[in-house]
């Protein structure tokens, strides 16, 4: 019995199709409130959609000098990864009592795991562009990892425990952890971690559409393509939402609450999408230089400032 | 009609490739991307790689060097693929028919699904074009 209600955990509720479907809405937002900045209309909401389904339709290519089992497989460990991420993060948010002990370092970690089975995706095509686009996604997982471990210790201190449901009870007692001043510091950092992770616009270095043409998916076609598009849509949702249980107090999906629950998640999209807008791409050895120089200084300082108790 | 076709004609992604144009035909196919005309609207984005491609729109006349480069890009080209030729060049070789390392417009080589005319050709004429070659699906 126990079995069959965590498939459907996985599979349906908090999990796959739940995830996939908003995730999806999540990247018509980018895409609306970019449009919105340029000054144009932008694509209708079903268009992510419309895209999935299409490329599900189309023909599916394996180059000629690529491991075949690694390239087909990557994308679908990436998205498991994803899913299984976003259901630990739901499970914690809606019923606290289902967390457990360590469960916040699990989620952290499980969320490195698409940004592994693209590297290792984009090394079994055998395209030197999309060993180039892994080469440098691998850096990028580098750089950011040491900011985004750091500030999450921040609220782990101040909540005593690295379980969800310490995290977010403590929250609930003596106010949101992005109301003091090292939490603030912390969700700084976590903001720009958040950019690198979902890969857009200062970080999107692994992609770079424009000397890469595509980076690190530039032999995926067709229903694989869909896949790993489908992955960066969850990423995009679930690592916001992780933002939010960290630092801004949670979900909850009672009475009034539901609003501020959504208004907080649209807020750090929005953040997200405008931070995006207004920067070009950096080097790599820029991106290196920014995570390990600014922003591991500022995580430490924040760290420091919550052990005094600021 | 199927719902994979149907999706196709609401996202149709473009992958440009020059086979040998003066340039202003890829003039006009910039200004039709540019938020003016917003094509985004229609699902219609420009992609880096031919691999994500739907529409593959080709300008200029064929040279000598680029033939082998066009038919492979064709052959890597995830099926079904639509091809738009854009310009006079393109579709006849235009002022470029003498020329000693010409060998003839695209339809010599590749299957072609749409002819734009012009010299270049306005952005509402390309976007026309990407439409008519949608309605033949």
């Amino acid at each position: 019995m126990d079995a069959a209600r965590y498939l459907i955990d996985y599979l349906i509720f908090p999990g796959f199709l739940f995830t996939a479907v908003v995730g999806l809405l999540t990247t018509w937002v980018d895409r609306k409130v970019t449009a919105r900045v340029h000054w144009r209309v932008g694509p209708p909401w079903y268009q992510p959609f419309a895209d999935t389904v299409k490329l599900l339709g189309k023909e599916v290519i394996v180059p000629a000098g690529a491991r075949k089992t690694g390239f087909l497989l990557m994308p679908v460990v990436g998205l498991a990864a994803a899913t299984l991420a976003s259901t630990i993060l739901w499970k914690a948010n809606l019923d606290p009592g289902s967390s457990f002990i360590g469960d916040s370092i699990v989620v952290l970690y499980i969320m490195t795991i698409p940004a592994i089975a693209m590297i290792l995706g984009a090394s079994a095509s055998g395209n030197p562009l999309a060993i180039l686009g892994g080469a440098r996604e691998m850096k990028l997982l580098f750089a950011y990892e040491l900011p985004l471990v750091i500030a999450m210790l921040t609220t782990v201190y101040k909540a005593g425990s690295f379980s969800f449901e310490n995290i977010l009870g403590m929250q609930a007692a003596s106010g949101q952890f992005l109301g003091s001043f090292s939490g603030t510091l912390a969700f700084i950092v976590a903001i720009f971690c958040a950019q690198a992770k979902c890969s857009i616009l200062p970080f999107d270095i692994a992609e770079a559409e424009t000397e890469l043409a595509g980076g690190a998916h530039i032999e995926y076609s067709g229903a694989p393509y869909a896949v790993v598009r489908l992955n960066m849509a969850i990423m995009f949702f679930i690592v916001p939402v992780f933002i939010v249980t960290m630092f801004w107090g949670g979900f909850t999906f009672v009475g009034w609450k539901i609003l501020t629950s959504i208004l907080k998640y649209v807020a750090i999209i929005v953040i997200m999408v405008l931070i995006k807008n207004t920067n070009p791409r950096v080097r790599i050895d820029q991106a290196v230089r920014f995570f390990w120089g600014p922003m591991l200084v500022l995580s430490i300082i924040a760290l420091i400032l919550a052990v005094l108790g600021y | 009609m199927s719902l994979t076709l149907k999706a196709l004609k609401k996202s149709p992604w473009v992958f440009h490739v020059n086979t040998g144009a003066c340039n202003n035909c890829d003039i006009e196919i910039l200004d039709a991307l540019t938020p003016r005309f917003d094509v985004e609207r229609f699902g219609i984005v420009l992609v880096g790689s031919i691999r994500h491609a739907d529409v593959l729109l080709i300008s200029g006349p064929v040279s000598r060097n680029i033939l082998p480069r066009l038919k492979r890009l064709y052959d890597a080209a995830p099926k079904p693929i639509k091809v738009i030729v854009v310009g006079a060049c393109g579709c006849t070789c235009g002022i470029f028919k003498d020329g000693y390392n010409i060998i003839g417009p695209v339809d010599k080589h590749i299957p072609v699904d749409a002819y734009v005319p012009g010299c270049p050709p306005k952005p509402e004429t390309l976007i026309a074009g990407v439409v008519k070659v949608l309605s033949t699906l």
